[in-house]
């Protein structure tokens, strides 16, 4: 879930960055929006990654 | 740049060790008393250390406005991504040229975010893993999105970020969280049922003086950052220290009001956080806004780091002593949003280069900022072992502690 997390924060990245670079208009906005949404699912995934689970501290 | 400029940009970049100082001083007065001076050690290292790499490396990748850098065309276009300098600052003459200014600039700047990931590490995080994670920071990861933000394609999309909210402040708050998640929580933090136990800070009166030295420190930061990245005129400085002062007295006075209504009672620790907060979240449109977007900026970061605070503790058990990641990484990230909307005269696109540098700070830095931290804990181990941790840092790795007429308490 680790990897999957940041995999997805790199590939909603390089689909913002495409969308400034190749399109304009209307469709920048929305693929660079869609992009960072994809980059929040991978924040999300990243972080349920890393809790603590249950019993491990003292 | 006329000579007087060149002067007064001096004057304000020697401010920028106040920042440092404070950060430290802040950090340690929330960790436990017996890892009190391994913290200030710690931060003066880092800062040595961050410096010294950045002279030897960083400023060669870093670059300035007009030197050389690769560039690579997209559709026509060419765009910059990184610099193409001489390591050890060969060829830049170090007269006060804008050049020698941001080089220096750059070597404090780097040395101030690296003091930021030792917040989230208090406690448990060893002095020459600090110093090994610090290297790679100040040659590689800072120096980079540095160049992209100021010189390079980021800038190039019209990012604007006058006192490094981006480059110094959200990418040490994201060292901060990969330390963080890679170290692990400070024993007999969580319950085995994951309920956090207060571990409160050992001198709220160091905290409290702190601020006003980051205060002081910032001033200088975000001045010499308007003058020398964002081309401000020198008069702007007053609207800088305006800015600075707005944001930083509103996000205290948001945290000081949020608490006294939530928990009947101001708290310190946050306040502290909340000042520093508002000064984070400033740096990226200092030069940009009017002073009451200023204060606008500062409220909002001020309630954020209160929830922020309490969302990373409570319900995402990451364990963060010196609040760093809320206060560098979220006042940070707010900051750079803010100045789309709230700067003076923004451009019709200004909220996308924003975005694509918030984007750059999840997609790009995230990730492999933490598999940096991934990798040296695999080559040096990070942690203090248990009965260092249980001993405290100061006996442990420096053979004396902070305070020794004082007896302290166990845990």
């Amino acid at each position: 879930m680790r990897v999957v997390g940041f995999f997805l924060q790199f590939a909603g990245w390089i689909i913002v960055l495409a969308a400034i670079a190749l399109l304009q208009a209307a469709p920048q906005t929305a693929f660079a929006l869609a992009g960072f949404l994809v980059q929040l699912l991978g924040v999300a995934l990243a972080v349920r990654s890393h809790l603590i689970p249950h019993g491990e501290q003292e | 740049m006329t000579p007087e400029v060149s002067v007064l940009c001096l004057l304000f970049i020697l401010l920028v060790p106040f920042a440092g100082a404070g950060l430290a001083v802040i950090n340690a007065g929330l960790g436990r008393s017996r890892n009190a001076a391994h913290m200030m050690l710690s931060s003066l290292c880092v800062f040595a250390l961050a410096a010294v790499v950045f002279f030897v490396v960083g400023f060669a990748f870093q670059g300035y406005p007009g030197g050389p850098a690769y560039e690579f065309i997209i559709r026509a276009k060419p765009w910059n991504w990184i610099a193409a300098g001489h390591f050890f600052l060969r060829g830049l003459p170090l007269d006060g040229s804008p050049a020698s200014l941001l080089a220096l600039l750059g070597m404090l700047s780097a040395g101030l975010a690296a003091i930021i990931p030792l917040g989230s590490g208090a406690d448990r995080w060893r002095l020459g893993a600090a110093c090994l994670s610090t290297t790679v920071f100040a040659a590689w990861t800072y120096p980079l999105f540095a160049h992209w933000v100021w010189n390079g394609w980021l800038a190039q999309l019209g990012f604007i970020d006058a006192g490094g909210a981006a480059p110094i402040q959200a990418v040490g708050g994201i060292t901060a969280l990969a330390v963080t998640w890679v170290l692990g929580p400070r024993r007999g933090k969580y319950t085995s049922d994951r309920m956090p136990m207060a571990i409160p800070g050992h001198n709220a009166a160091l905290v409290i003086l702190g601020c006003f030295l980051v205060w002081l420190g910032w001033i200088g930061l975000d001045c010499a950052g308007a003058i020398l990245y964002a081309h401000a005129e020198p008069t702007s400085a007053v609207l800088v220290v305006v800015n600075a002062t707005l944001s930083a007295a509103a996000a205290l006075l948001a945290v000081a009001a949020i608490t006294r209504i939530r928990f009947g009672k101001p708290d310190a620790s946050l306040c502290a956080n909340g000042w520093v907060s508002g000064l984070v979240a400033s740096s990226a449109g200092c030069a940009a806004m009017p002073p009451a977007a200023a204060m606008i900026v500062g409220l909002v970061a001020g309630a954020l780091v209160t929830y922020t605070v309490e969302l990373l503790e409570l319900h995402l058990t990451i364990d963060d002593p010196g609040g760093s990641i809320s206060v560098h990484l979220f006042g940070g990230v707010w900051g750079i949003l803010a100045v789309a909307f709230l700067a003076k005269s923004p451009a019709p696109a200004q909220w996308l280069a924003q975005l694509a540098g918030v984007s750059t700070l999840l997609g790009f830095v995230l990730p492999l900022t933490y598999l940096i931290v991934l990798l040296l804990n695999r080559i040096s181990r990070m942690r203090a072992a248990p009965e260092a941790e249980r001993q405290g840092l100061d006996l442990h790795e420096l053979g004396a502690g902070a305070y020794p007429d004082f007896m302290t308490h166990n845990d």
